[in-house]
């Protein structure tokens, strides 16, 4: 045994007296504060309120209400929003608020599935190469850098075009294209939590590689890693957009909401609103939340931005 | 800082290599030969292969991404058999068009984000910084092709100030002064960059703002007006440096569906017909050619900054 650890030299502590300068406090975890301190945002419970709306009207809506988007209604092509159909209908004849529920399925299941794709694939490749350091380090950075100078959305395109579009693949191929940042992120984190004081204190109180890595490194990595979670749901959600914008989207009967958007332009001389407006509401709406969410996180996990 | 240029030049061109591989190893495995473009969809499977052999479409690919490559550096960017004319011959007809588009709102989004993040620094919490942030916060949640159509809507389909569609003259002057046709455009560009580019300058300018040397001018007595431009600005907008060597990526995407939406003949129409022809020489082209603007760009950035701050250059 190392003298260091001879934890018997100290005298007991005498827990009947009051500490000097006043009662403390209870002691709380830092994530219970940093829930505390995020439910106390206005703007980021407003966030998870518009998210958790969409989450319930694109998969819970259409339970209860049974809109049309199957089979084209020559019959009622292009209505206004009226009896029967609160958002009109579109140049098939198909409703408008079961579209939105629909192409809402899409954009979150690829937003949340290519978040958690690119976030695994990046917490992995970021640790590794920060604990490995050395060279290693300098080759897994360098790929990134190569990955990064890709213009993505053309990459995206192209294999959309080929390949066809569905959630699975473009979950998987902007996953594929968004690990980098998380990867950048963690392997950071990784690299400056290592050589901290407390990591050496743990390390010093005897504690294991193990217990290093689960208590120490990783709590304080994930918060890295939650932000950046809801921003790349954000940037799916635009990526699918734009794609089905652009005409490379989900194919029928899958709907997503850029298709919508640009099937609507066609009437937009027309005035045909109810087909253009309600879509971008949507994506915006989603969009944004996600950003608040984010941005509250960052300051609520970020102990020095805390207002105590 | 001679060293440090000449060894950032390097990596450079080490990822210069490393994406051209990924990306032509990537468009080969999508698209091995354009045989039957040319041969027509009947040709039988011997012709195919007869040609494949005459224009080295059955090498192997590490063979021809060296061909290709070799050709990139004299100019020859393959060729169309779509639009039978060479690649660059296509770029070059257009790429003027989107380097006035891309160029005019990159240099109006750095004009307004500085002074408006600045501004938003130095009056924070104040309505002014409350309205500026939440316009800036919903123009970043949306996607180019909405506020492209927002700004049809109002200006050229009720107000009629604007037209709907950008420039269809064919030389690049009378682009440049045909603002009927391409403010919407620019417009659309110019207010996405703005977004995020203001909240970045405004956070800079905030963590400047709180530097020892801020207050050191103020309390010489500096008039405030001096402290701002002498100061504030010049250290706050280093930043903006790498911001937009960062965004290339973004700007081209931007650039691909604006000039869609707008139906202006530029890079990223061509890059979207050819998505809808599947003329992979033009995309691969117009990918790699992305890639290295993206390089470039960074190289760029990382250089202008060592040059601007001396902190850098001597760490």
């Amino acid at each position: 045994m190392s003298s260091l650890t001879g934890a018997g030299s100290l005298p007991p502590l005498d827990l009947t007296r009051a500490p000097e300068g006043g009662e403390i406090g209870p002691v709380q975890s830092g994530w219970r504060l940093a829930v505390r301190e995020f439910a106390s945002n206005k703007l980021a419970v407003m966030g998870v309120g518009i998210l958790l709306f969409f989450v319930l009207f694109s998969f819970v809506g259409p339970v209860f209400y049974h809109g049309n988007y199957l089979t084209s209604n020559l019959a009622a092509t292009n209505l206004p929003p009226g009896a029967g159909y609160p958002l009109g209908t579109n140049n098939q004849g198909y409703d408008g608020l079961a579209l939105l529920m629909k192409g809402g399925q899409a954009a979150l299941e690829v937003g949340f599935m290519s978040a958690v794709i690119a976030i695994v694939i990046g917490a992995l490749y970021g640790a590794i190469s920060g604990l490995a350091g050395g060279i290693v380090d300098a080759v897994l950075m360098r790929v990134v850098d190569v990955f990064l100078s890709i213009p993505f959305l053309f990459i995206v395109l192209i294999v959309a075009v080929r390949f066809g579009a569905s959630v699975l693949s473009l979950s998987l191929l902007i996953g594929a294209f968004s690990w980098l940042v998380p990867a950048r992120l963690v392997r950071g984190e990784v690299l400056t939590l290592r050589v901290r004081d407390f990591v050496a204190a743990a390390r010093v109180a005897g504690a294991s590689q193990t217990r290093l890595i689960a208590r120490h490194l990783l709590p304080n990595a994930l918060g890295v890693v939650i932000v950046n979670v809801t921003f790349q749901v954000a940037d799916a959600i635009l990526y699918v957009a734009a794609l089905g914008f652009l005409g490379f989207g989900l194919q029928w009967p899958n709907q997503d909401w850029g298709d919508l958007l640009s099937n609507g332009i066609t009437y937009l001389q027309d005035g045909y609103w109810w087909q253009i407006w309600p879509v971008g509401a949507c994506i915006v709406l989603v969009v944004m939340a996600c950003n608040l969410i984010g941005d509250a996180a960052r300051d609520s996990l970020d102990v020095r931005l805390r207002r105590r | 800082m001679i060293g440090y240029i000449v060894r950032r030049i390097g990596t450079s061109i080490a990822v210069l290599f490393g994406v051209s591989i990924f990306i032509f190893a990537l468009l080969h495995a999508i698209y091995p030969s354009p045989a039957i473009d040319v041969l027509g969809p009947r040709a039988d499977t011997a012709l195919i292969a007869a040609w494949n052999k005459d224009n080295g479409f059955d090498d192997p690919w590490i063979l021809q991404y060296l061909r290709y490559m070799g050709h990139l550096f004299q100019g020859n960017l393959g060729y169309s058999y779509k639009l039978n004319q060479s690649v660059a011959s296509l770029f070059g007809e257009v790429w003027a068009r989107s380097a006035w588009l891309s160029g005019a709102s990159l240099v109006l989004s750095v004009l307004i984000a500085i002074p408006l993040g600045i501004y938003q620094a130095v009056r924070r919490n104040t309505i002014g910084d409350y309205a500026a942030t939440t316009v800036a916060f919903s123009l970043y949640a949306m996607p180019v092709f909405l506020l492209g159509l927002i700004l049809i809507e109002v200006f050229a389909l009720d107000l009629h100030v604007f037209s709907f569609e950008g420039s269809q003259a064919s030389s690049l002057p009378s682009i440049i002064v045909d603002l009927h046709a391409m403010t919407l455009p620019i417009v659309t560009l110019t207010l996405l960059s703005v977004a995020a580019y203001s909240r970045y300058m405004r956070s800079s300018a905030m963590d400047v703002l709180a530097q020892d040397y801020i207050k050191v001018s103020r309390a010489k007595g500096l008039p405030e007006r001096l402290v701002l431009i002498r100061h504030l600005v010049r250290n706050a907008s280093l930043p903006m440096v790498t911001l937009i060597g960062l965004s290339i990526p973004a700007l081209l995407a931007g650039n691909l569906i604006t000039e869609t939406l707008f139906n202006f003949k530029g890079l990223g129409l061509l890059f979207y017909t050819a998505l809808q022809n599947v003329d992979y020489n033009v995309l691969l082209a117009y990918t790699l050619i992305g890639a290295l603007l993206t390089i470039v760009g960074n190289l760029v950035a990382d250089v202008a900054l060592t040059v601007a701050d001396p902190r850098i250059r001597l760490a």
